[in-house]
């Protein structure tokens, strides 16, 4: 029942073939493939684990930073003599204390400053900090700073900031206007044309916040010329560049150290205030300085999820092939850039990936507003054009008559294929991942089938496996790694850049060092994220470190053995070939009697040689394409999930109770199959609260209402559904081992998933986020009206009029 | 409650508490919260803070049994009571049945609520030691955690309680 192509279209993707080795026949994996427990757990059950706030320091001090209470004002006048007179307080900076070159996460538009120097931008934006022997002593100086303000008129509704009257922000950057994307890729107006069908919705995404159970912490100490930062930071590396950049100090003068992490998904990704402002307070003080935000001031800094404006329209075959796709969107960027051009990017680069479809045109507006700023939270810039699109085809396949899930197999991308944007795209397995989610969720018999106010529904999601390129230009490789064998061969450390912030890359990659190595990994330790101690890497973003920091980690491994190897050859009087080595036994290929443990090979080599050492590096193939915003999306691997959920809706409330939750997910070789399910979990249960409760909401004055996690609604144990995470046999070639990303891709489904369930249980469409009871209960009270109910409306009654 | 005053007049006192088995009797302020005088004052810093606010329970320690969030308890309140702390649920180096079962069930990620967590577990199993799974979300729905979704955590209570059976 396939239709022919239409004339002069190209209907699918251009195939492409990687040059790496194809995957290995014997996949008898020793250490990965298995559910070790994590490196850290012990530490982290015991509450031994320090994290940046449990430090402490001889002399410390406590500071904390004073903010805008206007969403968008001059500064007349800054006072700070009477806080400078309460006992206890050490110094009280202001803009005219500290560096005023302005920086960013985003090298193309570095639009903030240490302390706000003429106009302040949302309620939260900084404005001065203090140091003083005690954390009461800090609120005391905090209040006494006097500031004069002239209120200016400001900008909250991000659907009017390009308006030729509304107030401007940054002067530099007109109409509010803080990134323009076009890009058109194939012919989309000719696709449309030769369409059977095209169809136009509009959706709206939700500002959420990252709310990581730790907050952010940084303690700043000089040591000479030297500045030593301790921080909760997702990349040590871009901190120390930044800080360094700011500063005017060498990067080797910095140095940034990573403790225990408390959660970051994306919010802990680049410098803030604290790090600034504290160094500047410790060399003022000659003092280490710990400052911190509590949750409030968590909230106000944010860098979490853009809210999105998202028109789709798309045109389809009768069969629900899509021909061609057109995203216009427009984008909530808050007061500053954070990291918000790469979101601006992704959000429209990475809706080619789960369908194959080669016409595509996206335009977005990312404009400035007086809000706090909005940056990369987990699936960065993806997730909510993908809950749009999701729905959209939903709407399609209605309309059509064609089942969800069978549209999805008809437009369901192949491997080996390169998207219109020009990604190519290895392992594919998106047509498995969505046949097992319809086999294990019992699909054939639900749809259509459930009792009423029960529904099903599907969706997909696919994530870069560590971006292509770095934030800013360098042509550092992308991870680096070092393993440094213990004299007697008892223990192996592991150096490396890579940042665990609970996802577990500590464990994973001692994991690939005891695999390549021959070893165990239970005599693995490590060392990471220090920029002082271990080697280069650009941190946990973007999915990166299973791949790219693996990769790194395996060359060391590789190169440790094969050293060991050469050792144990000359000890036993045989060519390194004929020997192999594996869980810390040495043995002969093809003479079992000949062994030879790890420990004497080792030790053997020390004595004879020195440290037996290995070092690894990691850079991805030069990707993409030569369009404008061309690098971001692209990826040396992509990972693919298809997620089917059943929710209930109560009626009378609008409730979604969301019931059961299939993931199944494509993500090549599996390093531990514990922690990678558990980052499904983590994945789906942010998406959940994303689709359902979580939104940051303002007042008419830009004041965050809801700057607590009780508030926010954060979900807890007794909302979450019954989950199901399982995964498809894939294997990536351009990835050590054949892995890929899981930790981000998981949040990608959720939301449209959950969306389109209600659509199928009441045939309502809810299109925004969070998809609250109020939302679904309005939508179902217009569809009884249309149908002709007669319904009581309580807000006619009078007793709600005044 | 012995009380005396500073230079400003402002009135501190010495209370007496067991902490972990351990007695103290430090020297606090009437608005000294035991989350903090357990963390700055005793340098028991396995009690976490992530709200301050009741919110998120990551304070959690046992006060007389019962689960309390540390960030709403004054240190005055706490005077003559015994606290346990998660530095207290591993007993000479063992670790508790809960804790062994949190890394077996891969029920950790970042370890933030871990300490709240594995402590709000405890005091579930000793007053319910058979809990069903709808009761061990109850027991932890004060306790947030970002990272985990609660399935591994929830496994691994069920779980610890299952030794004991
Ligand atoms: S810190 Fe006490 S409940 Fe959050
Ligand atoms: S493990 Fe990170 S908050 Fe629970």
């Amino acid at each position: 029942m396939s239709q022919p192509t239409p004339a002069g279209l190209k209907s699918s993707a251009r195939t492409y073939t990687h040059p790496g080795l194809p995957e290995p026949a014997d996949k008898d994996y020793a250490v990965i493939g298995k559910s070790k427990p994590k490196i850290d757990a012990r530490e982290k059950v015991t509450g031994q684990a320090r994290y940046t706030a449990d430090l402490k320091f001889p002399n410390m001090l406590y500071g904390k930073i004073l903010t805008s209470p206007h969403a968008h004002a001059r500064i007349l006048s800054i006072d700070t003599s009477e806080a400078e007179k309460i006992p206890g307080v050490k110094a009280v900076i202001t803009h005219k204390d500290v560096p005023t070159l302005k920086y960013g996460i985003s090298p193309a538009r570095w639009d903030e400053n240490i302390f706000c120097i003429e106009t302040v931008k949302f309620v939260g934006d900084k404005v001065a900090a203090v140091a003083c022997i005690d954390e009461e002593t800090c609120y005391k100086a905090l209040k006494a700073i006097k500031v004069e303000y002239e209120v200016l008129p400001a900008v909250l509704d991000p659907l009017h900031a390009m308006d030729e009257d509304a107030p401007q922000i940054h002067p530099e950057y007109p109409l509010n206007k803080n990134t323009e994307i076009h890009q058109n890729f194939g012919d989309v107006d000719e696709a449309f044309r030769q369409a059977d069908y095209v169809r136009t919705d509009m959706f709206v995404g939700n500002r959420t916040y990252q709310a990581p159970m730790e907050p952010h912490t940084a303690t700043s100490i000089w040591q000479g010329g030297k500045l030593t930062v301790y921080s909760s930071t997702q990349s040590p590396h871009y901190f120390q560049y930044y800080i360094a950049r700011e500063f005017g100090l060498p990067m080797g003068d910095v140095r940034v150290i990573k403790t225990y992490v408390g959660g970051g998904f994306g919010g802990k990704l680049e410098p803030t205030g604290l790090e600034f402002a504290g160094a500047v307070l410790a060399r003022l003080t000659g003092r280490p300085v710990k400052m911190f935000y509590d949750r409030a001031e968590m909230f106000a800094h944010n860098r979490g999820r853009h809210r999105q404006y998202m028109k789709l329209t798309t045109g389809v075959n009768a069969d629900g092939r899509i021909l061609g796709v057109h995203a216009d969107f427009i984008m909530d960027g808050g007061a500053y850039t954070s990291l918000g051009i790469a979101t601006a990017y992704y959000a429209g680069a990475m809706l080619t990936l789960t369908y194959d479809f080669e016409n595509y045109r996206f335009d977005m507006n990312r404009v400035y507003t007086n809000l706090p700023a909005c940056g990369a939270q987990r699936g960065h810039g993806a997730p909510q054009p993908r809950y749009a699109f999701e729905a959209h085809l939903d709407n399609i396949a209605k309309d059509l008559d064609i089942d969800p899930l069978e549209i999805r197999l008809r437009n369901a991308r192949k491997p080996n294929t390169i998207t219109p944007n020009e990604f190519v795209v290895n392992s594919c397995e998106m047509v498995a991942c969505l046949e097992q989610a319809r086999d294990i969720s019992g699909w054939a018999d639900k749809k259509g089938k459930l009792p009423a106010g029960r529904g099903i529904g599907v969706a997909t999601g696919s994530f870069v496996s560590g971006a292509g390129y770095p934030i800013y230009r360098t042509d550092l490789p992308h991870a680096a790694a070092m393993i440094k064998v213990a004299e007697d061969g008892t223990a192996a450390t592991l150096y490396t850049g890579a940042t665990d912030i609970g996802q577990g890359s500590d464990t994973v990659l001692c994991q690939m060092a005891a695999e390549a190595m021959g070893y165990t990994y239970e005599q693995m330790k490590i060392v990471a994220a220090d920029t002082e101690t271990t080697p280069h890497d650009f941190g946990a973003y973007a999915s990166r470190q299973t791949l790219m920091s693996g990769a790194a980690v395996k060359e060391a491994g590789d190169e440790v053995r094969k050293q060991l190897l050469e050792m144990a050859g000359e000890m036993v009087d045989l060519p390194p070939e004929r020997l192999s080595v594996r869980l810390g036994r040495i043995s002969a290929k093809d003479n079992p009697e000949i062994t030879l443990t790890f420990e004497e090979a080792a030790r053997t080599f020390f004595v004879q040689k020195g440290p037996l050492m290995g070092r690894g590096s990691y850079a991805p193939p030069k990707l993409g394409g030569k369009h404008k915003g061309a690098p971001v999306g692209t990826s040396p691997a992509y990972s693919f999930a298809a997620q089917v959920s059943e929710v209930e809706i109560d009626e009378e409330t609008g409730e979604v109770a969301v019931l059961d939750v299939w993931d199944v997910h494509d993500c090549g070789q599996v390093i531990n199959p514990a922690l990678l399910h558990a980052q499904v979990h983590g994945a789906l249960y942010m998406g959940m609260g994303e689709s359902i409760w979580e939104e940051v909401r303002f007042d008419a004055k830009g004041k965050i209402q809801n700057p607590t996690l009780g508030e926010y609604r954060l979900p807890t144990a007794l909302d979450m559904p019954r989950i199901h995470s399982s995964l498809v046999p894939s294997y990536e070639i351009a990835g050590p081992w054949g892995v890929k990303e899981v930790g981000e891709g998981a949040t990608l489904p959720t939301m449209g998933c959950f969306r389109n369930a209600i659509f199928d249980a009441m045939g309502i469409s809810v299109n925004s986020l969070p998809l609250t009871p109020e939302k679904v209960w309005a939508a179902l009270r217009e569809k009884r009206k249309a149908n002709g109910e007669d319904i009581w409306d309580p807000m006619a009654c009078e007793c709600f009029l005044e | 409650m012995q009380a005396i005053a500073d230079k400003q007049g402002v009135k501190r006192y010495i209370i007496s508490l067991t902490v972990n088995g351990d007695e103290y009797s430090p020297v606090i302020k009437g608005n000294t919260l035991l989350v903090n005088l357990l963390r700055d004052g005793l340098d028991l810093t396995g009690t976490k803070k992530g709200c301050e606010l009741g919110d998120c329970g990551s304070c959690t320690v046992l006060m007389d049994g019962k689960p309390v969030d540390a960030c709403l308890v004054l240190a005055l309140e706490a005077d003559g009571c015994e606290i346990i702390t998660i530095e207290g649920v591993a007993q000479h180096g063992e670790l508790d049945r809960l804790q062994r079962s949190f890394i077996d069930n891969a029920a950790i990620q970042c370890g933030y609520c871990t300490p709240g967590m594995i402590l709000s577990a405890k005091a579930l199993l000793a007053r319910n030691p058979h809990p069903t799974e709808p009761e061990v979300r109850a027991a932890i729905a004060g306790n947030l955690c970002r990272c985990t979704g609660y399935v591994n955590i929830v496994k691994a209570v069920l779980d610890a309680a299952e030794v004991t059976a």
